[in-house]
Order: C-alpha cells, then sequence, then structure tokens
C-alpha cells in the first residue's frame, strides 16, 4: 500500500486517490468555487463522466433517492456528445493539473471505435475508460455482463489508440472476474470497479425515480466492492482503480490492500468536495513511507 | 476571517464559495411558529446573495439511526449579516424528514457543516424588467425563506417592495420576524391569517392594475403547485418574473447531475448551478415530479 506517487497503467500519477466518473464535474465545480477548484484540485486524475457519441438530455426526474448510508442515481448519462464535449469541455478541462481520462460509452462496436479514435487522436486526454454498462444494439446483450461480448469489443478498439484503455465493470453480474479476464484478454490496459448496484427505490407504492430504476452507490456498497475488487484481483493481472463507498483513509487502504492500484471516490464527494483530500491525507497518515516523505517536503 | 466577506462574484453575479465544506457553529435555534429559525456563524465564508442557497449537515449524528440522513441537505439562506468574527447566516427550517429533523434540534454552540454559497441569486429588479418600478415578493410556506433576504436588500437600496405570503394552516406557517416594517400581505388556506385563500389570489389582485405588466417585477418561492400558479398568471399579464425552485440535490455544486429540472424547448438545467432562481420564461412548468415536499 503507497499513498505517494503513483503509475497507472502508464500514467503517471501524483498520489493514489481519482474521481469515480460522473461524480465531480470539474468545470461546474469552477462556477461554484471558482479558481480555487484548479488551484487545489483534490484528485491525482480527472475522470470525466461518461460521454456518448450524441448528445443525451439524461433521465426524467426525480433521479435521486437517499437510503441509509447511500444513495440511488438514475441520472441516465446526460451529455454533450463526443462533439459538443471534445471542442467545448475538453479545452476547458486541459486547465486542470492532472492527466485526464475520458468516460466513454456506445451500444455498438462501430460507434465505440469511432469515440475512441476522435477521443484518442486529442493531446489532452491521457487515457480513456470504456463504460460497458449499456445493451450492444446488434446483440441485445449488455456487453459488460458478457466476458466475450467485452473481449471482442476491446479486440476491436485495442488496434484504433496507443493510449491506455481502461475498462470499467459492473457489479451487476455473477463474475465480475470473469468479465475482468476477457476485458484483459481484448487487451485492457486496466479495469475499473464498482460501478453502481441495480436498485428500484419505492415511495407511496411506487418507484420514485422518474426512470424507474438507478444505481445505488455510497458507504452501503463498500464491503461488495472490496469483495469484487479482490475477486477481480486474483483473476487478472492489470492494474485495478477501486471504488465503491470510500469515505476516509482507511476505506481506501482497503480497498489497495485487496489489490487496486489507485482508489476513485464518487459519492462521497457530494457531501463534500473536498473529501478526496480528507481522504488522501488520512491515507497519508496510514502510510509510513508516505507519511515522512509529507514530512520532509515541509 | 471578516475580511472575506465582500466575496467573490463569478457570473451573473452569485457570490462564489469557499472550496470545501467548513464548520460554523450554531448561534441560536428559536421556534417561529411551525417553524425553526437556524443562525450559524461562518467564520470563513463571504456574505452570500438573496436567492443562493448552502448545503447543510449537522457536525454529529448525521448518518446516524436509521442511516438518513446521508447526504447534506439544501437551505436558502434567509438573513446574513458580516460581522468582526465571520457572518450570520439564519436557515427557516420546516421540519419534514430527517434532515431537516436534525437540523432543527441543533443546540446553540453545535456544529453546522456547510458548503456555500451556492447558485444563481435573484437579480436585481432592473435586471428582470428595465421598467422596474417595484417588487413583488410572493411565498408560499417556507419559500418564504430567500425572500426575507431579498426584501432586505431591496429595502436597504430604497428600492419599493411588497410581499405577499401564504400559508397552508397555523402549523405550516412562521418567520414572519424576517419580514418585520414591510408592506406585507398574508393569505392562509383555514384563514388563520390574511385572506382565506391562496397567495396567487392576492397576487392576481394586484397584477390586475394597467400598467403593472410595465412596472413590476414578481419574485416567487413556494411549493410546486404555487409557483406553477404565479408563473402562469404572469406570463398570462406579461409580468417579467423570477421563481427560486427546488428539486431533490445530492452535492448542490453541479457534481452528480441529480436536480434536472425540465427547460422550455426541451432539455434539463441543473438546478443546483444553473438556479435555484431561474427567469419564469425559462420553464414550461413548475410542477415537476419529485420537486418540494408534501
Ligand atoms: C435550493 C433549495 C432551497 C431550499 N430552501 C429551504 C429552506 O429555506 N427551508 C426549508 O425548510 N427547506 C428548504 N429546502 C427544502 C429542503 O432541502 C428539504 O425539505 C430537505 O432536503 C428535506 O430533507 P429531510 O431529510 O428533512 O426530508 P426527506 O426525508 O428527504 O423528505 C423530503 C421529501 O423528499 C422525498 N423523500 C422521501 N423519502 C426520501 C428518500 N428516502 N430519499 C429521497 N427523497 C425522499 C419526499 O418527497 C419527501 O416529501 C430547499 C431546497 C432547495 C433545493
Ligand atoms: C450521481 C452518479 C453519477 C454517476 N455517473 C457515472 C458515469 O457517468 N459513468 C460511470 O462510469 N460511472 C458513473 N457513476 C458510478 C461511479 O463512478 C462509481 O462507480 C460508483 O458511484 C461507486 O463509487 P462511490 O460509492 O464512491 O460513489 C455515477 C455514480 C453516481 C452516484
Ligand atoms: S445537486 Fe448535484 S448537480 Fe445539482
Amino acid at each position: 500500500m503507497s499513498a505517494g506517487p503513483t503509475s497507472f497503467c502508464g500514467i503517471e500519477l501524483a498520489h493514489p486517490i481519482i474521481n469515480a466518473s460522473g461524480t465531480f464535474d470539474a468545470i461546474a465545480a469552477r462556477r461554484a468555487f471558482g479558481d480555487a477548484v484548479v488551484e487545489r484540485f483534490p484528485f491525482s486524475a480527472y475522470v470525466s463522466k461518461t460521454i456518448t457519441p450524441a448528445p443525451r438530455a439524461g433521465n426524467p426526474p426525480p433521479r435521486l433517492w437517499e437510503e441509509p448510508a447511500a444513495m440511488v442515481n438514475s441520472i441516465g448519462l446526460p451529455n454533450k456528445g463526443a462533439e459538443g464535449f471534445l471542442s467545448t469541455d475538453l479545452p476547458a478541462l486541459a486547465d486542470l493539473p492532472v492527466p485526464l481520462i475520458v468516460s466513454v460509452m456506445a451500444t455498438s462496436a462501430e460507434e465505440f471505435s469511432g469515440l475512441v479514435e476522435a477521443v484518442s487522436a486529442r493531446d489532452e486526454v491521457a487515457a480513456i475508460e470504456l463504460n460497458v454498462s449499456c445493451p450492444n444494439v446488434h446483440s441485445g446483450l449488455i456487453v459488460g455482463e458478457q466476458p466475450s461480448e467485452t473481449e471482442a469489443l476491446l479486440e476491436a478498439l485495442r488496434p484504433l489508440t496507443a493510449k491506455p484503455l481502461i475498462v470499467k465493470l459492473t457489479p451487476n453480474v455473477a463474475a465480475p472476474a470473469s468479465v475482468a479476464a476477457g476485458a484483459e484478454a481484448g487487451g485492457a490496459d486496466a479495469v475499473s470497479l464498482i460501478n453502481t448496484l441495480k436498485a428500484r427505490p419505492m415511495f407511496a407504492g411506487k418507484p420514485w425515480l422518474g426512470a424507474g430504476s438507478g444505481g445505488l452507490s455510497g458507504p452501503a456498497v463498500r464491503a461488495v466492492a472490496l469483495q469484487q475488487v479482490s475477486d477481480v484481483a486474483a483473476a487478472v493481472s492489470i492494474p485495478i482503480a477501486g471504488m465503491g463507498g470510500v469515505e476516509s483513509g482507511s476505506h481506501a487502504r482497503d480497498l489497495l490492500d485487496v489489490g487496486a492500484e489507485v482508489v476513485a471516490v464518487g459519492t462521497a464527494s457530494f457531501r463534500d468536495p473536498l473529501a478526496a483530500e480528507r481522504i488522501l491525507i488520512e491515507l497519508r497518515g496510514l502510510d509510513p513511507v508516505a507519511a515522512s516523505s509529507a514530512t520532509s517536503e515541509l | 476571517m471578516a475580511a472575506s466577506a465582500q466575496g467573490e462574484t463569478g457570473a451573473d453575479g452569485r457570490v462564489l464559495a469557499p472550496l470545501g465544506r467548513r464548520r460554523s457553529a450554531v448561534v441560536a435555534n428559536s421556534p417561529s411558529g411551525g417553524y425553526t429559525l437556524l443562525t450559524a456563524l461562518d467564520p470563513d465564508g463571504p456574505l452570500p446573495k438573496a436567492g443562493q442557497f448552502y448545503m447543510l449537515a449537522a457536525e454529529h449524528g448525521w448518518g446516524g439511526g436509521g442511516g438518513r440522513p446521508f447526504l447534506p441537505r439544501a437551505f436558502s439562506v434567509a438573513d446574513a449579516t458580516a460581522g468582526e468574527t465571520g457572518v450570520r447566516l439564519t436557515f427557516v427550517l420546516e421540519d419534514v424528514g430527517p434532515g431537516t429533523h436534525e437540523l432543527a434540534g441543533l443546540a446553540e454552540g453545535d456544529g453546522l457543516l456547510l458548503t456555500g454559497p451556492l447558485g444563481r441569486p435573484f437579480s436585481p429588479p432592473r435586471d428582470v424588467n428595465p421598467g422596474a418600478a417595484g417588487a413583488i415578493l410572493v411565498g408560499g410556506g417556507i419559500g418564504l425563506a430567500p425572500l426575507a433576504l431579498l426584501r432586505r436588500d431591496l429595502a436597504a437600496r430604497g428600492f419599493p417592495e411588497r410581499s405577499l405570503l401564504g400559508f397552508r394552516d397555523e402549523a405550516h406557517s412562521g418567520g414572519l420576524e424576517l419580514f418585520r416594517c414591510s408592506e406585507l400581505r398574508l393569505a392562509s388556506e383555514d384563514g388563520h391569517a390574511g385572506h382565506r385563500g391562496y397567495v396567487t389570489d392576492l397576487l392576481a389582485v394586484m397584477l390586475e392594475g394597467d400598467d403593472a405588466a410595465a412596472t413590476a417585477v414578481v419574485y416567487a418561492c413556494g411549493p410546486p403547485a404555487m409557483l406553477e400558479a404565479v408563473r402562469a398568471l404572469c406570463e398570462e399579464c406579461g409580468v417579467a418574473a423570477e421563481l427560486a425552485l427546488e428539486s431533490p440535490m445530492a452535492c448542490g455544486y453541479g457534481a452528480c447531475f441529480g436536480c434536472a429540472m425540465p427547460l422550455r424547448g426541451g432539455g434539463y438545467m441543473r438546478l443546483c448551478v444553473d438556479g435555484p432562481v431561474v427567469d419564469a420564461g425559462a420553464i414550461e412548468t413548475a410542477l415537476v415530479e419529485g420537486a418540494g415536499h408534501r
């Protein structure tokens, strides 16, 4: 376990705490907090919210629900589409003092290819995360639920870019480790997990969310994340970005201990925009090497 | 650091929030009718603008008991004054669930964690209607909170303002001390105070005058059904209006995309960064699933 500089599939990071896709919008945060967001950026890499080939408005409200020590969201991937993101958002994100990882999703290998090529062509981008929790329009199967679909997708995308490809795994399968193995066999450079757990909150006898169901995140999913990360770590040799309910330095350490190389903070940032900074400080306190080098820096 | 009380402002005049969540200390908690007035001293924050809000959580006991509240809750700032030791922020709370219940139970000296001020504030009257000669503030229930600070600001600048406040019944009313010295008219559905009926009845009468459309600006906050009535009435009369809207929020600073509010013409805005104050013309309806609490 190290809280110091970390290399993650070839990207040099100042420390192992990054953000989880869709849980920190650096551009919107700047509207609320100003340049402090750039000057005191709490993550060692910035992972964008998932973008899709065409713009999406997202799901009808309500999109949020609170559970004990957790939340359920049905945001529905609102985004400007690849063109809007690359022309408007990416130049603004280039101000951030950390490497950029762009999360992408599509519904066919052809669409995925176009996205990966367009994103990969941009110098600002350090790596691409593939959100595969979507159905393939041709097979109707959720790519990330099938080891063979995942492997085939990676085989199609691998030749298109020299940049690292990270596969974001869904936890909504019996054996995430098999899907991770498929990703590795297809040429993925890393995997990240866990995404949210499928959930359907009810209120006054009816589904509450506009979309009916959504995804559970936050402290309540932490033990699930620890199990899945350790299963995946046993099955693959590519590095892992671990996430799910991390709220403190010791939670981050636990994920590193079961096999993650870096840890992503998601829901915790909603409660405190600087949660990741606190988590890193706590993690350093648990790591004798980082703690002593942090002291000598002072 | 009272020197920071000026605050840095961003586009549309919003006061920027210091990055991160910080601790303030409760300095007063007093019942006000069916509501609670909670005042905290924010040592490091700027002076907010009317219409802006804070994400609040109690320092202890948040996430305790049944595990909720877990996320912070959004509250409009109802009063704010800068002093030697920081900014005194007053919130008006209606106890409707675990989060508001925890906050309403805080005592002097307790820690109140806050992020803010957040969101787009009310615009100056002449930015809403260049011919504005007077502002009409329309509040429904707990929606009076942001209007209290707006009224104080307008009065301090000598801009003519009148307030119309409506309540369901006595148990769902309070906060009137924040409207002291103002021209105030009340409505209540049960008739316990003022006009028996809706606050929008009072607004309709006021907007009947010939030159009302040319010279009025309406600022409104309240439950979705009331805001929708205000919006429709202002649209019909051609009166410029700003509405302070609500939606469930997880973060308050644009991170989660949870606070979607449908835009007229399609798509959604993020109410926490594009609002909570919006031009009445920006939305088709204020009646949105999940908004408000009743
Ligand atoms: C910008 C803004 C400003 C606001 N200003 C004020 C103010 O000045 N004063 C004030 O009193 N309030 C204000 N509110 C409303 C306040 O934020 C809510 O009343 C508060 O969040 C309710 O939290 P709770 O835990 O008490 O109730 P909850 O249990 O969250 O219940 C509130 C409503 O949420 C829904 N709900 C019920 N259960 C759940 C669940 N498990 N998960 C998610 N939703 C659920 C229901 O519709 C319920 O009626 C404001 C809101 C916004 C967005
Ligand atoms: C509001 C919200 C939006 C999310 N959006 C995305 C997304 O766009 N793409 C993605 O891959 N994961 C998304 N996620 C999943 C997170 O990246 C993360 O995998 C999950 O929330 C678990 O981590 P946490 O418990 O720390 O939040 C989202 C999660 C939340 C709560
Ligand atoms: S409340 Fe999270 S984006 Fe608005």
